[in-house]
């Protein structure tokens, strides 16, 4: 029986911390926690992989064309005998680097373009969009290559050419989001009680519009990847590093010998940018709740 | 209306003018100039010569003057000269042109029209087959680098089923008439063509879902079901004429990305565009094409995006008067 005595206080539900439930909303999300996964390995893979593995893929190790699983080399050889797995971990390396360094240019430029636009609006905001809209025009893989080649084929260059053509989404992002926060009453009180503008861009604004730009930012490594992909499938690329693209590119002319020496890298930059790009569905779907209906 | 028009269109010869300028100055960035070039070709030279090359270039006068020179020069359609295939670069990237557009047109419209329908049948059925099928190539689109897609598409079509040629653009040894050659072109186009729409292909059908599935759940077509129009006509006229220009829109401002891959896809499939010229001239630093093909390139961005424009006017009236 029930004591009538001691009468049972309502449960309250506790507000949770934004962070768990989003982390909550990703975990329940399985192919993102899958891309998560795959994105963790390839990682791993390309720190630990070229020592652990211990073959150099500079080197001739073999007959050229060894095709796969034959006298221990797992993946094969090139056509100049070079072992591909070897090539793929120690290309993981150059790629993930690229396309990280990449990225956090582009989001640091994109954020800074976007966020100015938006916060000052007016004149400064119409150059800063004007400039924006110019780099959509460029082709942008057309002016890498132009940078690329007037600059030389080394990482540093071909970093700062993606990293500078990639930013337009990233700052037309920001300054949507910066035109909707600014106006918001907390902006406001902010202001009011005497924060500058430095302060209210980067404290204020700033922190409230960072669930897109993140989503976009996690993207955009992928995007990267794939534009470092290009250009050293190209030849445009430093000729002394290996990189996934570039093992492509160089065993082209021997598809038909070999194909395995093309399908496998190119695996490769598809299963990490799907990864990334899971991972990113997965953070859309975590950090904007309202969206999941779609 | 004719305002607005004429303002983009003004706009976009300024847009232009910015992209001749940063050629201007790109141009200067390179190391080594004309004369260089020339007197590489005579097999050296000496300082005087090297001077009178240079006067007789421009190459002394101030940088806005040269600027100015350079920028008139364009106007006049003059890119400069080709110290590598020996002709006016203008006259190179007009012979080349065409076969770019064919390439980049073909592949958009593919795109457009497969993944508008991909679209419709998904968003009619949001957990259908078609609609995991449109998830699954959203995705591959997004995540295959499409110079590799081209490869593999070339494994599979050309060398073990060989079902389409390995590159270029016509059979030269083909005879016959004009209709005999435009099938050897089509025929020579498939797999390029698929290659380049693939990327685009899925970021169309997926935004052709999206806004479908909004439009169809609004009132209006409930309205039109209950008037009683079949299925058909209430998707096709009523829904998606409303669904269509968020998907032109989208089109429009991919297009740079378009010409951008076309470059990738011309290079594996050894199409004769602007793409693989870009690549030639840069392999041979010939500076003048490639950035002659950088102008070219955006003038096309810029004309299809002012065409974009129209397109979305006659297919949504609300930009047409002003109201949204």
């Amino acid at each position: 029986m029930t004591d009538f005595a001691t009468p049972v206080p309502p449960e309250i539900e506790q507000p949770r911390a934004p962070l768990a439930e989003t982390t909550e909303m990703f975990l329940h999300n399985h192919a993102a926690v899958a891309g998560l996964i795959v994105l963790v390995l390839v990682v791993l893979a390309a720190i630990f992989g070229p020592s652990l593995y211990g073959v150099d893929p500079y080197e001739m190790v073999w007959a050229p064309f060894t095709p796969p699983g034959s006298e221990g080399y797992l993946l094969g050889t090139d056509y100049l005998g070079r072992d591909l797995l070897a090539g793929i971990l120690a290309g993981a390396r150059v790629s993930l680097t690229i396309g990280m360094a990449a990225a956090i240019m582009s989001v640091f430029i994109g954020i800074t373009i976007g966020a100015v636009a938006g916060f000052f609006r007016g004149w400064v905001e119409e150059v800063l969009m004007r400039v924006t809209e110019f780099f959509q025009v460029l082709p942008t893989l057309l002016f890498s290559m132009v940078i690329v080649s007037l600059f030389g084929a080394s990482l540093p260059v071909i970093t700062v050419a993606i990293g500078l053509v990639s930013w337009t989404a990233v700052a037309r992002i920001t300054r949507a989001e910066f035109m909707r926060i600014r106006e918001l009453e907390y902006v406001m009180a902010a202001r009011a009680s005497g924060a500058g503008n430095f302060k209210l861009i980067f404290r204020v604004v700033l922190p409230n519009a960072l669930p897109p730009i993140i989503v976009q930012a996690a993207l955009m490594v992928g995007t990267a990847i794939l534009f470092e992909a290009g250009l050293s499938f190209l030849g445009l690329t430093d000729p002394n590093v290996v990189s996934w693209g570039q093992i492509i590119g160089s065993n082209r002319p021997y598809i038909l010998d070999a194909n395995y020496t093309v399908t496998l890298p190119g695996l490769a930059i598809f299963v990490t940018v799907l990864a990334i790009s899971l991972v990113g569905d997965g953070l859309n779907d975590a950090l904007n709740p309202r969206l999941r209906a779609r | 209306m004719m305002f607005t028009i004429l303002q983009k269109v003004a706009y976009s010869g300024l847009l232009l003018l910015a992209v001749i300028v940063l050629n201007f100055f790109l141009l200067h960035a390179a190391p080594g100039d004309v004369a260089d070039t020339i007197a590489q070709s005579m097999g050296g030279a000496d300082a005087e010569t090297m001077e009178r090359i240079r006067a007789d270039y421009g190459l002394d006068l101030p940088l806005w003057q040269q600027l100015l020179e350079y920028v008139t020069g364009v106007l006049h359609g003059d890119l400069g000269y080709s110290f590598f295939f020996n002709v006016p670069v203008t006259e190179l990237l007009l012979e080349r042109l065409p076969a770019t557009l064919l390439l980049v047109i073909t592949a958009q419209l593919l795109a457009l029209t497969v993944g508008v329908l991909l679209g419709v049948i998904s968003a009619r059925r949001p957990n259908g087959l078609a609609s995991h099928f449109v998830t699954l190539l959203a995705l591959f689109g997004y995540s295959a680098p499409v110079f590799w897609t081209g490869i593999m598409l070339l494994i599979v079509f050309s060398l073990m089923v060989p079902i389409f040629p390995v590159a270029g653009m016509s059979d030269a040894t083909l005879t016959g008439g004009w209709w005999a050659h435009a099938v050897d072109v089509a025929h020579h186009l498939v797999l390029p063509a698929i290659t380049l729409a693939s990327i685009f292909l899925a970021l169309y059908s997926r935004l052709c879902r999206a806004s479908m599935l909004e439009v169809l759940g609004s009132d209006y077509i409930r309205t039109a079901k209950a008037k009683g129009l079949s299925e058909g006509q209430v998707v096709v006229k009523h829904a998606l004429k409303n669904a269509l220009s968020p998907v032109v829109t989208l089109a429009g401002l991919q297009f740079s990305a378009v010409v951008s891959g076309a470059v990738l896809v011309e290079t594996v499939f050894s199409w004769p565009g602007l793409g693989t010229l870009a690549l030639q001239s840069i392999i041979a630093r010939d500076t003048p094409t490639i950035l002659g093909i950088l102008f070219f390139s955006s003038l096309v961005v810029v004309v299809v995006n002012l065409i974009t424009d129209m397109v979305l006017r006659l297919i949504d009236p609300r930009i047409r008067t002003g109201v949204a």
